[in-house]
């Protein structure tokens, strides 16, 4: 009997694809000077200081090469970049003041809907600023600080906001985050007093519209001594045939005996190029735990790290990468060990198909103090044909032996008798092999907040359609 | 008209041929039984039937239910009414061994079954099966025992009511009560009306208590010898020696 063919389609995301016109937006030149950092920093209204850091990081940038060891961002022309675009709009509280275009853009992304029913605040960014954002009263009343980044830097926690944003992530780190120092713009920041446990979790959502443009939202978290906060963020973006790119960052400070969840689903579209760069700090008794699922983008580079200072910090991360036709995914974890007993975990998954490539790249060091640490990394790879590639380089650099060190790496093709088994059931073989792949990323749905598992088998199922000839 | 008739079935793979020239009709509610030594192409036929893309018909018809199905997939000849009882059952995480009957269910019916009834018909299944309810909470086949993942299989037998059963080496692997449990269940299924089976062996335990309409010996490929119920008790005492020459 012939084998049908299977034939590779682009997946329908149209659920993600449409866009907005953005006629009446404010957007700067493209490309990057001095004087275009000097512009975006007065249309925001930048303290002085602020100002000048942005000179600052885009010295450092000229200064800093393109990254050679990952995929080729050659294809990301950053005279071609906008790397501001503010919507004809300013920042409201209410739903019904977002502009009707923007508010239907996340009404089809199911935003406001997600608030009303399960989380404590929301925050929604639109190309460059925040559009939108609302805590609930009875959270703002523990004296949780959720709020824009701009309110932020010029109200009463600015110095807070100096003392932290970008330390953990200089911009001096590599040329994004230069980049990011530079053009920084909206994002959100957390501050959660001694003690706080929020039980249920803040939330922000970055979409980016406009074409070439890039995204460079920073997310600063601070969770006191004794507090606990779960923080989700989504991004998406519609497609054009023009570069996007997004350079995020993301800096989190988990206090003595605190616990912070950061979960993210980045569906980027497959024109973007996802130079994101994420790192937590624990101090005594802390603990993270990174849940990330990376779905689109053209090329990513993404390892959220979590430095691990105080003694008997933990942390844990879970993540799921799903690369398909002209997809290079770079993706993983880093861990720093540096106070006694402290562990870590890394447990990824990822996904190939259609000729996408994805990498999984960790590095887990132990320094010499740390220890009694304890290290455990486990990543699986399956790939869903023989045209798609699936790497793994975990590195690892243990500096004392009193270290418990553990290591496990599978790589697989999708089973054609597993599929056969399916099928002889009466499922269909996108059906089976959906099936599979869900089965295959259940232990990282797990870790998501229910109505995320969702979003993420639908994006399993989008990915798998159209698949079969 | 036969249930399943193979017309002059070739079947290879790897580009090696393994069955040649197969002949054979199974009518509704008969069970049938192919014997043979190892390396015959028992499961090849099998595999061949259900649709496997691995098992290449080179010539030859396959009909069921008066319906040429040579070219459709395994899922279709599912649908049709055509269930195989897997050798070595794959294992599939991610998904239980409950929600998966009943998913199966829903595709092969078109319709969802009332959840109280859908809990009621596994539970009595599984109590005949002698299986540990909690399997049904377990991921499908995850972590079961060789008899375990036989008894899942039989499950879905039961559950999902196929016309006709093909039933690759069920036995192989199980120990003495685990081969009287696993027979149960599908004398429960020859019970059904129409419900017919090709059973798969290459020993004569599981049979002991299940009536048998045909028996198949299959050397190298071919159909050495058809015969009545009787041809087994022959093959356990004698073997397949007289037809290795």
């Amino acid at each position: 009997m012939e084998k049908e063919r299977t034939e590779v389609n682009d997946i329908d995301r149209s659920i993600y694809d449409f866009k907005d016109s953005e006629e009446d937006f404010y957007r700067v030149k493209e490309g990057l000077t001095p004087a275009i950092v000097d512009q975006i920093s007065k249309e925001k209204h930048d303290p002085e200081w602020m100002r000048q850091f942005r000179q600052k990081s885009l010295e450092i940038y000229e200064k800093l090469r393109v990254p050679d060891w990952g995929p080729d961002i050659s294809g990301l022309n950053m005279d071609d970049i906008v790397t501001y675009v503010r919507p004809n709009t300013k920042m409201s509280a209410k739903w019904e003041e977002v502009p009707e275009d923007i508010r239907n853009t996340f009404e089809r992304l199911g935003i406001p809907q997600a608030e009303r029913e399960s989380l404590a605040g929301v925050g929604a960014q639109y190309d460059s600023e925040l559009v939108y954002h609302n805590v609930k009263d009875e959270v703002s009343k523990t004296g949780v600080v959720y709020t824009d980044m701009e309110s932020a830097l010029t109200g009463e926690y600015e110095q807070m906001v100096k003392d932290h944003f970008m330390k953990l992530v200089p911009p001096s780190d590599h040329k994004f985050a230069a980049l990011h120092g530079a053009v920084w713009s909206g994002g959100s920041f957390v501050y959660v007093p001694p003690g706080v446990k929020l039980d249920i979790p803040l939330q922000s959502y970055f979409r980016l519209n406009a074409a070439g443009a890039g995204q460079f939202e920073h997310t600063l978290i601070i969770v006191s001594e004794g507090a606990d906060l779960h923080f989700i963020e989504g991004c998406s973006a519609p497609k054009y045939n023009v570069a996007n790119l997004h350079a995020g960052c993301v800096e989190l400070y988990v206090g003595k005996n605190a616990r912070l969840r950061y979960s993210t689903i980045e569906n980027w579209s497959k024109n973007m190029y996802n130079l994101n760069t994420k790192r937590a700090i624990c101090e005594e008794g802390a603990s993270i735990e990174w849940v990330s699922g990376s779905f689109g983008s053209h090329v990513s580079y993404l390892y959220p790290s979590s430095i691990l200072k105080g003694d008997d910090s933990h942390a844990e991360f879970t993540g799921i990468t799903f690369a398909g036709r002209g997809q290079n995914l770079d993706t993983g974890a880093k861990m720093f060990h540096m106070g006694k007993n402290t562990s870590s975990f890394i447990n990824t998954k990822s996904i190939s198909k259609d000729g996408g490539i994805s990498t999984y790249r960790s590095s887990v060091t132990v320094m010499p103090g740390a220890e009694n640490a304890k290290a455990s990394v486990s990543c699986a790879s399956l790939m869903l044909d023989d045209i798609s590639r699936s790497d793994t380089i975990p590195a690892m650099d243990i500096r004392t032996d009193k270290a418990d060190i553990g290591h496990e790496a599978k790589i697989g093709r999708i089973s054609d008798d597993a599929v056969f088994y399916l099928m002889s059931r009466g499922i269909s073989e996108e059906e089976a092999k959906a099936m599979i792949v869900s089965g295959f990323a259940d232990p990282v749905s797990k870790e998501l907040p229910l109505e995320y598992a969702v979003e993420m088998n639908n994006l399993i199922r989008l990915e798998m359609k159209g698949a079969i000839g | 008209m036969a249930l399943l008739e193979i017309k002059n079935l070739c079947v290879s793979v790897d580009d090696n041929a393994i069955l040649d020239n197969i002949n054979l009709n199974i009518g509704r509610g008969e069970t049938h039984v192919l014997m043979g030594p190892n390396g015959a192409g028992k499961s090849t036929l099998g595999n061949a039937l259900m649709g496997n893309p691995a098992y290449k018909i080179t010539s030859g018809n396959i009909y069921f239910n008066g319906l040429d199905i040579k070219e459709e997939s395994a899922d279709k000849r599912a649908k049709a009414g055509m269930f195989m009882s897997f050798q070595n059952p794959l294992e599939v995480p991610g998904i239980n061994l409950s929600s998966f009957i009943r998913n199966a269910i829903a595709v092969q019916t078109g319709q969802k079954i009332r959840f109280s009834q859908f809990r009621q018909d596994l539970a009595k299944n599984m109590e005949l099966l002698n299986f540990d309810p909690s399997y049904k909470d377990r991921d499908l086949n995850v972590g079961f025992s060789g008899g375990e993942k036989k008894k899942a299989e039989i499950l879905q037998l039961l559950m999902l009511k196929p016309k006709f059963a093909i039933l690759d080496e069920t036995d192989s692997g199980l120990d003495v009560d685990a081969v009287r449990t696993v027979s149960e269940g599908i004398r429960e299924y020859q019970k059904y009306e129409d419900g017919a089976l090709l059973i798969i062996t290459h020993s004569t335990r599981i049979l002991e208590s299940l009536h048998v309409d045909r028996t198949h010996i299959l050397v190298k490929g071919r159909i050495a010898e058809s015969g009545d119920g009787s041809l087994v008790e022959k093959i356990n005492e004698n073997g397949f020696e007289k037809y290795l020459d």
